[in-house]
């Protein structure tokens, strides 16, 4: 149970159940999983945006603050649909995002570059990402995916136990709609 | 006891809960026997609408036999007495009650200054649906609490199964008063957004009230079956233009009643590109609802007609086509459902044998896979239409 769970306890009236204990949830590994790269992404993203001289001078890219902060838009995005129920679309967005940012750092491995051991650092960090983000889009499609298989059909079903044509046959006889009034005596009858 | 708690967005869970206790006089305890998910839950699953609090019991279809009532029931409910809860709580006694428009009573939601605030005016306190409607403990439980509960039951007979009565509380007066709402005269063609449990309750209604033609609008085979089943014609989205279909249905002219039973989370697909604005904005929190069955419908429908509005929206959606909505002389009709108003009417059509509402079931499940089953009935998976949980 978590501590959130446990102070709205204490905000619930006296007759009302209380948490004692969790059962398992219907959140999957593959949900959490998407889920801590969801905010990872809006983490990145602000910071990105807040500092992106930081990115720069630790890489050695000077003046291409506009494209880091123009990345942290594009992580916040992602990491906003990341954390919605459009999750699965929201990975894929980090993986093809995560390509991008491998591409940049690739154009600063030059031998000019006296930052390139960090921007190698750097890879390798975007590297291990992209394969949870690739993990986390293809475990996240499969657990909600409709499936293309034959689906059910419910033909059988018309909720008419006297068959359709008797329903239409009865719209002859007029409805009977309840005005305010009958619709007070329905309840006193009821009690 | 065991019930369905939510904590947080997608994350509900079968916990282990105190027992409810009566906390005044009008109070009963019902043991539920029967409930189901309705498809207004996934709004609170995928949080969508604010006011959830962690630990929160979620849930508002539910039935059960009665085993403890307050002392000021005044003999109205008994114990051991069967009865379906209807999702909405009702005092009886406030003006709006006496009117009928039980959905917006004036004195159960017991967190009335923020729905005040909120709303303008406060509405009914609603089971499980979040604390600006009063924060009720939900009936996805072994046990609920029912406030005002010498007015807010519907007793049930017992030569009728849980499932034939159960949908009583909610999707079945739902879909019902969004008929009765279309006025449906004998030649009018009435066409229904969604095959989702109360939009096939909506298309055997205006079967039930009299329409000439039914039209049921979707995107999956096997609840465009059902309502086919149920007397509809079927409408695939995703395979032809809902507009130009309805318009050949119709000698161009629109349907005279149109049905919204899909609300503030419209499907998205790139063949509707609104749908695509709507849910980047809903993201971004810049848009609450996702309207564009709202938009088709006040395009299509006939000038004079009826939009009738079942579905639900939970605070601000944008570009409604306000122009053609005043020049077409469009009446929008909505609310949440009075289920008092109809349920003696209902019910006797099912005793009567004129409809059995147990046709829309096709997962019953126990409360253990409760969790579960809302990811099943989320993603439209296993041919799910709507799932029925056994405590």
């Amino acid at each position: 149970m978590t501590y959130i769970t446990k102070l709205s306890n204490y905000v619930r009236s006296e007759g009302d159940p209380k948490v004692l204990r969790s059962g398992p949830s219907s959140l999957g590994t593959s949900d959490q999983l998407a889920r801590a790269l969801g905010w990872f992404s809006l983490g990145l993203g602000i910071a990105e945006i807040v500092a992106p001289q930081r990115f720069t001078r630790a890489l050695g890219m000077e003046g291409s603050e506009g494209l880091v902060r123009a990345y942290g838009a594009r992580e916040i995005a992602a990491g906003m649909m990341t954390l919605s129920p459009d999750k699965t679309m929201g990975l894929w967005s980090r993986v093809a995002g995560d390509g991008l940012d491998i591409v940049t750092l690739l154009g600063g491995l030059h031998r000019d570059n006296p930052k390139r051991a960090n921007v190698a650092a750097a890879l390798s960090v975007v590297l291990g990402v992209t394969v949870l983000d690739f993990i986390g889009a293809k475990a996240t499609a499969a657990r909600h995916t409709r499936g293309n298989g034959p689906h059910r059909l419910y033909s059988d079903r018309s909720g008419f136990p006297k068959g359709l044509e008797a329903a239409r046959r009865l719209r002859r006889s007029p409805p009977i709609v309840p005005s305010a009034s009958t619709a007070t005596a329905a309840l006193r009858s009821a009690q | 006891m065991r019930a369905l708690v939510w904590h947080g967005k997608e994350d509900i869970r079968c916990d282990t809960v105190t027992d409810p206790e009566i906390e005044d006089e009008r109070d009963a305890i019902v043991k539920v026997t029967s409930c189901a998910i309705c498809g207004s839950d996934l709004h609170l699953f995928h949080n969508f609408i604010p006011a959830m609090l962690p630990g929160d019991i979620i849930g508002h279809e539910m039935m059960g036999e009665v085993v403890e009532v307050g002392s000021g029931v005044n003999g109205k409910l008994k114990q051991g007495e069967r009865v379906v809860v209807p999702f909405t709580i009702i005092c009886g006694e406030c003006e709006q009650c006496k009117r009928g428009n039980f959905s917006v009573c004036e004195r159960t939601n017991r967190n009335k200054h923020i729905a005040d605030k909120v709303f303008g005016h406060t509405t009914a306190g609603l089971f499980g649906y979040t604390h600006l409607t009063g924060g009720y403990p939900g009936g996805q439980a072994e046990y609920v609490r029912v406030p005002y509960a010498d007015t807010t039951h519907i007793k049930v007979p017992d030569s009728l199964t849980d499932e034939q009565v159960l949908f009583l509380g909610d999707i079945f007066p739902t879909g019902w008063q969004a008929a009765v709402q279309c006025d449906i005269e004998p030649t009018d063609t009435v066409a229904v957004w969604g095959c989702g449990p109360v939009g096939q309750m909506a298309i055997r209604s205006a079967i039930l009230l009299g329409a000439e033609q039914v039209i049921a609008i979707d995107r999956l085979p096997e609840r465009l079956s059902m309502a086919e089943a149920g007397g509809a014609i079927a409408i695939d989205f995703e395979q032809e233009s809902v507009v130009e279909r309805l318009n050949e249905l119709t000698d161009g002219k629109g349907p005279e009643k149109c049905i919204d039973a899909i609300g503030m989370e419209s499907h998205v697909t790139p063949s509707q590109p609104d749908t695509l604005l709507d849910r980047a904005k809903q993201m971004m929190m810049l848009e609450s609802d996702r309207p564009h069955v709202l938009r088709e419908m006040i395009y299509v429908c006939r000038p004079g007609g009826i939009i009738s509005i079942p579905g639900v929206y939970s605070g601000f959606a944008d570009k409604v086509p306000m122009g053609p909505l005043m020049n077409k002389g469009l009446t929008i009709r909505t609310g949440q459902t009075h289920v008092n108003r109809w349920t003696d009417d209902l019910l006797r059509r099912i005793e009567d044998g004129e409809i059995d509402p147990s046709f829309v079931i096709t997962h019953i499940a126990s409360l253990e896979e409760g969790p579960e089953m809302y990811k099943v009935f989320r993603d439209k998976q296993d041919s799910c239409i709507k799932v029925v949980l056994k405590p």
